[in-house]
């Protein structure tokens, strides 16, 4: 069962971010951004991992990518359908990046997955620790606990980026 | 007795989902009338009292006259976003209510039944996630209406929910630290352990949940989306027959799992008074309390119990949808400005303020080593002060004046909340 469901969002996160370049409208490709951020939430809980589905829709589909529909909308580009690419150089190049990386996938998991697997720790201690936790705790123990100092780090960068843009959108008085 | 397991489960859980989704349905529908009815009442009219018994068949007519209503659709609209706007608006709706428990739990011969469609570990951040979801349905149908009036109610919607999101999740956060729990299971049984229905020790709280979640549902006073007077009716203004009755379902169904979470939340979901109803899953057993000595006492499921605290839940959620229908009918609209300042300069700073207040409290009620009973007094005293000081703060004619009746007779500035905290420079810092 989990691996049927594995397989349909997986095939539905890829397909929708190949829409995302493809399609020519930003508006569509916007929803088919949330469309790859809800299928990885799908992942996500059949990973166990509840809490991180939950702040993926509730963060990124629901307030991020909202944000970007705003801006989309206030610009007015959702009419527009002209290409961003411009120039053979850069449709080349474009190709060449993508090629690398493929190339890149197939050859780390040409082999089967057979390698992953073995990477992933026990299911019994995700269990273990949902149990004891919550789903909430689990992830909020190691991120207070062990891992505070780049935790704490990273909010101070994003409150640098927050100061950053208040600093630019304030008009020179 | 233990949990129903295997087939039983499966059934038992497609019976939940079939009955909740009518039952929803149903309210959703009897809703429409009671505001009709209660509007005609409160602006003394009769209201709609001609199809059926004091009208009770009206919802029935409703429905089937814009299930044959012909659709009128714009031709400048691009047509596959101007059909996925309400099927976006309404999806999320629906599902929210999978992870409210509705009952104690009910025994069968095939074991206990939870009255809950999905106890899902993250509980009400399933809700908040897909509700965070819901705006896409404005967004898209405002947008593809290809009309200005629509477009405005749109970006009003998208900018007035993300703004509110974070006091409600701020308001809802101090509930998590209560319960130690965001599952919705747990949050009841840990009011039911306090005795104290977290309304009361966390009573500002519940108010700036209450107001956020007025402004998260775009109901009045904070319906800036659909502004009558400004934008025709905002984002819906160019949908008709079916795809507006179902924008129309979405707002009522949002209404509902927003009253259901306010008496879940803060009055203790289908709980009644005293010990004898509780029930928790606690290590594969139902208890419903620890004795003296910390040992889990069993608790005894009974139909009756069932019944009765679904009445409990129905009769708390019934309310706060009087109550959403009553504000609906007594405060007028804000101005989109005060919108955005209540929600950026009053909710948040009290929200934050408010988290710190009873973390505090919380700890220090832990190091002293007081639990139980005057736990929740000591928090419920703090948590009073703490309201008393928010309203005399909004109170002082800044709000409910507003920019109707300018102080000391002058046209200044337009009123400002806060005393400058927010403020940028240009504008005044208090008065």
């Amino acid at each position: 069962m989990a691996e049927i469901l594995f397989f349909i969002f997986a095939a539905v996160a890829v397909g929708a971010a190949v829409g995302v370049v493809v399609s020519r409208s930003p508006v569509a490709s916007l929803l088919f951004m949330v469309t790859t951020l809800a299928s990885t939430a799908g992942i996500f809980v059949l990973l166990e991992a509840h809490f991180l589905a939950a702040l993926q829709i509730m963060v990124y589909a629901g307030a991020i990518m909202v944000l970007f529909l705003f801006v989309i909308m206030l610009l007015n580009l959702g009419h527009e359908y002209q290409r961003d690419i411009r120039g053979n150089v850069a449709v080349i190049m474009g190709f060449a990046v993508t090629g690398l990386m493929g190339g890149l996938l197939v050859r780390q998991l040409g082999g089967g997955t057979a390698g992953l697997e073995t990477n992933l720790g026990p299911g019994d201690a995700i269990d273990a620790a949902l149990l004891e936790y919550g789903a909430v705790g689990a992830i909020a123990r190691p991120l207070f606990t062990d891992y505070v100092v780049p935790f704490e780090l990273t909010g101070i960068l994003l409150l640098v980026a927050i100061v950053g843009a208040l600093v630019l959108a304030k008009k020179a008085s | 007795m233990d949990p129903i397991a295997g087939v039983p489960l499966l059934v038992s859980t497609s019976l939940k989902i079939a009955i909740m989704f009518g039952v929803v349905m149903l309210t959703v529908a009897y809703t429409t009338l009671a505001e009709r009815r209660i509007s005609a009442f409160i602006q003394d009219r009769l209201g709609p009292n001609r199809v059926g018994p004091f009208g009770l068949l009206q919802p029935i007519a409703d429905g089937l006259k814009n299930l044959i209503k012909e659709e009128a659709d714009p031709g400048t609209a691009s047509k596959f976003y101007f059909l996925l706007g309400p099927v976006l608006a309404m999806g999320p709706a629906l599902v929210t209510f999978a992870v409210v428990p509705f009952a104690a739990p009910l025994p069968t011969p095939w074991g206990v039944v939870d009255m809950i469609i999905a106890d899902v570990p993250i509980g009400i951040l399933y809700i908040l996630a897909l509700s965070s979801l819901a705006v896409y349905g404005i967004v898209i149908g405002g947008w593809a209406s290809n009309n200005k009036y629509a477009f405005l109610g749109a970006l009003r919607a998208s900018a007035q929910m993300v703004s509110y999101e974070v006091p409600l999740g701020l308001s809802l956060i101090v509930v998590f630290m209560m319960a130690g729990n965001v599952t919705l299971t747990g949050i009841v049984w840990e009011q039911q352990q306090l005795g104290f229905w977290f309304a009361f020790p966390l009573s500002l709280g519940f108010i700036l949940f209450v107001v956020s979640a007025f402004a998260e549902t775009n109901r009045l006073p904070f319906d800036m989306s659909e502004a009558e007077s400004e934008l025709i009716t905002g984002f819906h203004t160019e949908y008709s027959a079916m795809k507006f009755s179902m924008f129309f379902i979405a707002e009522y169904a949002h209404m509902l799992t927003a009253s259901a979470l306010m008496a879940t939340l803060f009055f203790g979901g289908w709980d009644l008074p005293g010990t004898w109803d509780n029930a928790y899953w606690y290590q594969g057993e139902l208890i419903r309390g620890f004795d003296a000595s910390g040992a889990p006492m069993a608790a005894a499921p009974a139909v009756w119990k069932t019944l009765l605290t679904f009445a409990a839940f129905a009769a708390k959620t019934g309310f706060f949808l009087l109550l959403y229908i009553w504000v609906r009918w007594t405060v007028p609209r804000f101005r989109y400005d005060q919108v955005m300042e209540l929600g950026w300069k009053v909710m948040l700073p009290t929200a934050l303020a408010y988290l710190m207040v009873v973390s505090a409290t919380i700890l220090v009620l832990d190091q002293v080593g007081i639990s139980g009973f005057y736990f929740g007094l000591a928090l419920t005293g703090v948590s009073a002060i703490c309201t008393v000081a928010f309203v005399f703060f909004l109170d002082r004619g800044r709000i409910m004046v507003g920019a109707a009746a300018p102080r000391h007779g002058r046209v200044g500035p337009r009123p400002t909340f806060g005393r400058g905290a927010m403020s940028s420079e240009g504008a005044t810092t208090g008065d």
